[in-house]
């Protein structure tokens, strides 16, 4: 480092001594709103999507709360979209607006930020010794894109969108329904929205890939690299691939929408089946870029918690690298019921069923880790566990799913909402809250409370497995997905469920107590709180690290 | 909580596939992790083992947890690509209903009879948005959300093809008791066949996401014994194929005809022929 500052001819001062400099702070604006700093740019990836998880938390509240009885109960009461009104097709409208706008701000805004702004930048740097991101200011522009990106998606809730205010086209944004189907802006702006938030997420996973290859410290080899580092490093190549496709679809919707082309339009000679794939092609990359991150900082909590190192590692990273290869070749079984021919059928059914096996491989050694292991159940630990448990129900009834002749019956009914709740909202989030707890003493240099995190986590566990487990028998039973009103017959477990819900939020609740009581009160952590199973280099630092830490890079052996 | 009584030949196929190998495969898998979970929990706590083993590679384990996985979807796969070959391969129709999805209902065609008609939810007797004229739903209809002015009706025990289209945007033609669901994409036709051995009303939804009334769109199929369905289609005007019929109204007066067909919603008046 100093040899480059010495070649710009920089003032003397900055090239010597970087020790004492380490710790200079910029003032608040430079610092939080100009940032270069991967810890920084972190932390704001982390708020932003704390809050972006509020509000679709919320907005699932909204819509428990309305399935809680069979009728309309709650949509037809005075919001902020279309107070007041007394047309029914407004309200349920507004239905679909919801389970839009829940979608895409726990994808968009809340899980993708969470994983790979908050806690790769955060700890990608840390755990390879590295002293930055490769692009410091590119890594600003990949955080402040999604703040725009998120202002165009809400904004798009209270502008027109064909039946009421909003866009209710579903997250998948289906053509013809998001095009001749839904007059006024609010979808234009849901697909710049998505422009937006797809740009950060290329530009991030530039950063990511760029800094993984060439910024480890010396010594540390691709096959030394924590699991959280291959995760992060699989997930950005499936970002950096997937993500333009999903640009490209979008704007062909915006053109068939504004510009006359009809490329989903039969009419014109389009196919509305054809953004389907393309969709996918996106879409089901996209949901291991939700959990494959997770998956790494599982990796990290069990180990270090069984104080031992991770259980067939080269098997872990390459059953990553494995699942993000097959992810790209199976998205069609979203689209079974499509008319799709029968030899299609068989393959995507056949191709969706391999990914059991490297998901299988990695449920199993993070088992294996355990085993002869010397355990303690601190919070993290803990969230871990569920998350081994309960990715394993989500990822068995994803087998049945598989299943092209299976899938005709169970497809757009909750017993696919139910399959994919247990491995986001079980999985990833569950992932999130274990890497939180893990990392927050790091972060902050404050130790959480121990009590009121495992109040969180059994409240938590018990809350999401009432909302989500009797889903499954919705589906069963034949409840469609998105509707906002059923027939009685699908009542009780309906009901059943919103108390699910109100358990829940009383376990986030806790999380934020928890959260702002450990920032002001919490004990100061030490460099390492969890002892000798915390093998990674970001243990090697203070709590919290250093402004820019590794001025001179350690050695692996 | 479990699937829905299944009447078709595919159905049952596709059910005892779901419930005899797939469900207790999940319940199996499931209970083997938390087990294995509950006894590493238990075993290596730190109480329990203080001193952690320092292993990390076991070959064989790793090879049986790779291998043994893969020889179980293969087993899943005989019985699922079997069941996908049923499905697509459908015995010679005795009927063909082509089924059209709209912006909130479902249109029945029946080409060989001559019959053709909408078919709407019918509303609760004290919902505000029923006009005073419009048919309200009582017991006999079926349960709220689900009844509709005029079920589709079909025979009893012989093979009946839907084609599957939509006019606006995309849609989807449910029946969970056939175990069928096909897309009604705008543009295209697809088909869906049935075989249903049991007489009976039976309910499906609108599956896919189409705008504002997406959860007010059922569809109710009544399948009625072949002598009946011929009553039923010289009811609607049509007349059965080979037959010769004296009378044969017009297509487009067929739905006027009938007083249950009375229109509820103004979007009809666009749309009574295809």
């Amino acid at each position: 480092m100093s040899t480059t500052a010495d070649a710009l001819h920089l003032q003397p001062h900055e090239a010597h001594g970087a020790e004492h400099h380490e710790d200079h702070k910029p003032s608040f604006f430079v610092r939080w709103f100009m940032s270069t700093n991967h810890k920084d740019i972190g932390t704001l990836y982390l708020i932003f999507a704390i809050f972006a998880g509020v509000l679709g938390g919320a907005i699932s509240g909204i819509m428990r709360w309305e399935l809680m009885e069979p009728g309309i109960q709650v949509l037809n009461r005075a919001w902020p979209i279309g107070a007041g009104t007394a047309n029914f097709d407004e309200w349920t409208h507004h239905w679909n607006v919801l389970i839009t706008a829940h979608a895409l701000i726990m994808i968009f805004f809340t899980i993708m930020p969470a994983m790979m702004g908050g806690f790769g930048n955060w700890f990608v740097p840390l755990m390879i010794g590295a002293p930055d991101m490769a692009f410091p200011r590119m890594n600003n522009i990949s955080f402040w894109l999604l703040v725009p990106s998120f202002c165009l998606l809400l904004g798009s809730t209270m502008v027109p969108g064909g039946s009421g205010l909003g866009a209710g086209t579903g997250w998948t944004l289906y053509a013809p329904l998001s095009t001749a189907g839904s007059a006024g802006p609010a979808v234009d702006m849901v697909i710049f929205s998505m422009h937006l938030a797809g740009a950060s997420s290329i530009l991030g996973a530039i950063n990511f890939i760029t800094t993984i290859f060439n910024m480890r410290a010396p010594g540390m080899t691709l096959h030394k690299m924590p699991l959280f580092v291959w995760s992060v490093l699989v997930t950005a190549f499936l970002l950096l691939l997937a993500l333009p496709v999903l640009a490209g679809a979008i704007t062909m919707l915006l053109t068939d929408r504004d510009f006359g082309t009809s490329f989903f339009d039969a009419s014109g000679g389009g196919n509305v089946v054809l953004y389907q794939h393309l969709f996918w092609f996106f879409g089901h990359p996209e949901v291991y870029i939700m959990v494959l991150p997770g998956f790494g900082m599982i990796s990290q909590v069990v180990s270090t918690f069984s104080r031992k190192p991770v259980f067939g590692y080269l098997g872990m990273a390459y059953a990553m690298v494995a699942i993000g290869v097959i992810g790209f070749v199976v998205w069609a079984h979203h689209m079974f019921t499509t008319g799709m021919s029968v030899d299609e059928k068989m393959y995507f059914t056949a191709a969706t069923m391999i990914i059991a096996v490297p998901t299988g491989v990695k449920i199993f050694s993070w088992i294996a880790t355990m085993w002869g292991g010397s355990l303690t159940f601190e919070t993290p630990m803990l969230f871990a566990i569920g998350f081994i448990f309960l990715f394993t129900v989500g990822g068995v009834t994803g087998v049945v799913l598989a299943n092209g002749g299976v899938d005709t019956y169970m497809q757009d009914t909750y017993y696919v909402v139910a399959h994919f709740h247990y491995v986001l909202s079980l999985g990833a989030i569950f992932s999130l809250f274990a890497g939180f707890y893990y990392w927050f003493p790091k972060m902050s240099g404050k130790m959480y409370n121990e009590f009121l995190g495992k109040v969180h986590f059994f409240l938590m566990f018990v809350g999401v497995n009432i909302i989500f487990f009797p889903m499954h028998f919705l589906g069963l039973d034949g409840m469609p997905r998105r509707i906002p009103d059923y027939t009685p017959a699908f009542a009780h477990w309906n009901y059943v469920e919103t108390i699910g819900y109100m358990i829940t939020v009383v376990g986030v609740a806790v999380f934020f107590v928890n959260l702002f009581w450990s920032l002001a009160a919490g004990k100061k952590a030490p460099g390492n709180p969890w002892g000798e199973g915390a093998t990674t280099l970001e243990w090697t630092l203070p709590s919290p690290p250093p402004f820019h830490q590794f001025s001179t890079l350690p050695r692996i052996d | 909580m479990g699937l829905q009584d299944q009447v078709t030949p595919v159905g049952r196929e596709a059910a005892g596939f779901h419930d005899y190998i797939l469900l207790p495969l999940c319940a199996i898998i499931s209970a083997i992790v938390l087990i294995l979970l509950v006894i590493a929990l238990v075993r290596f706590r730190r109480g329990a083992n203080p001193v952690p083993s320092r292993n990390s590679h076991n070959t064989t384990i790793e090879v049986i947890w790779t291998l043994v996985p893969v020889l179980i979807l293969v087993g899943i796969a005989i019985p699922s690509i079997r069941l996908l070959r049923h499905q697509y391969s459908p015995p010679p129709a005795d009927l063909t209903v082509k089924v059209t999805g709209h912006q909130w209902y479902w249109s029945y065609d029946y080409p060989a009879n001559g019959v053709s008609f909408d078919s709407y939810m019918l509303k609760e007797k004290n919902d505000p948005t029923r006009q005073a004229n419009q048919r309200f739903r009582t017991p006999v209809d079926g349960p709220p959300l689900l009844a509709v002015d005029q079920r589709v009706v079909i025979p009893q025990g012989k093979v009946v093809k839907f084609i599957v289209t939509a006019d606006d945007v995309i849609h989807s033609f449910a029946v969970p008791a056939f175990w069928i669901k096909q897309d009604a994409n705008p543009g295209q036709l697809h088909e869906a066949w049935v075989k249903v051995d049991r007489p009976g009303v039976y309910f499906g939804q609108c599956s896919e996401l189409c705008g504002a009334r997406h959860a007010f769109m059922p569809i109710a199929v009544e399948v009625v014994p072949p002598a009946e369905f011929a009553q039923w289609v010289a009811s609607k005007g049509g007349h059965m194929p080979g037959a010769t019929s004296a009378a044969q109204p017009a297509l487009a007066g067929t739905a006027a005809a009938s007083p249950a067909a009375a229109p509820a919603s103004p979007a009809l008046a666009t749309s009574t022929t295809h």
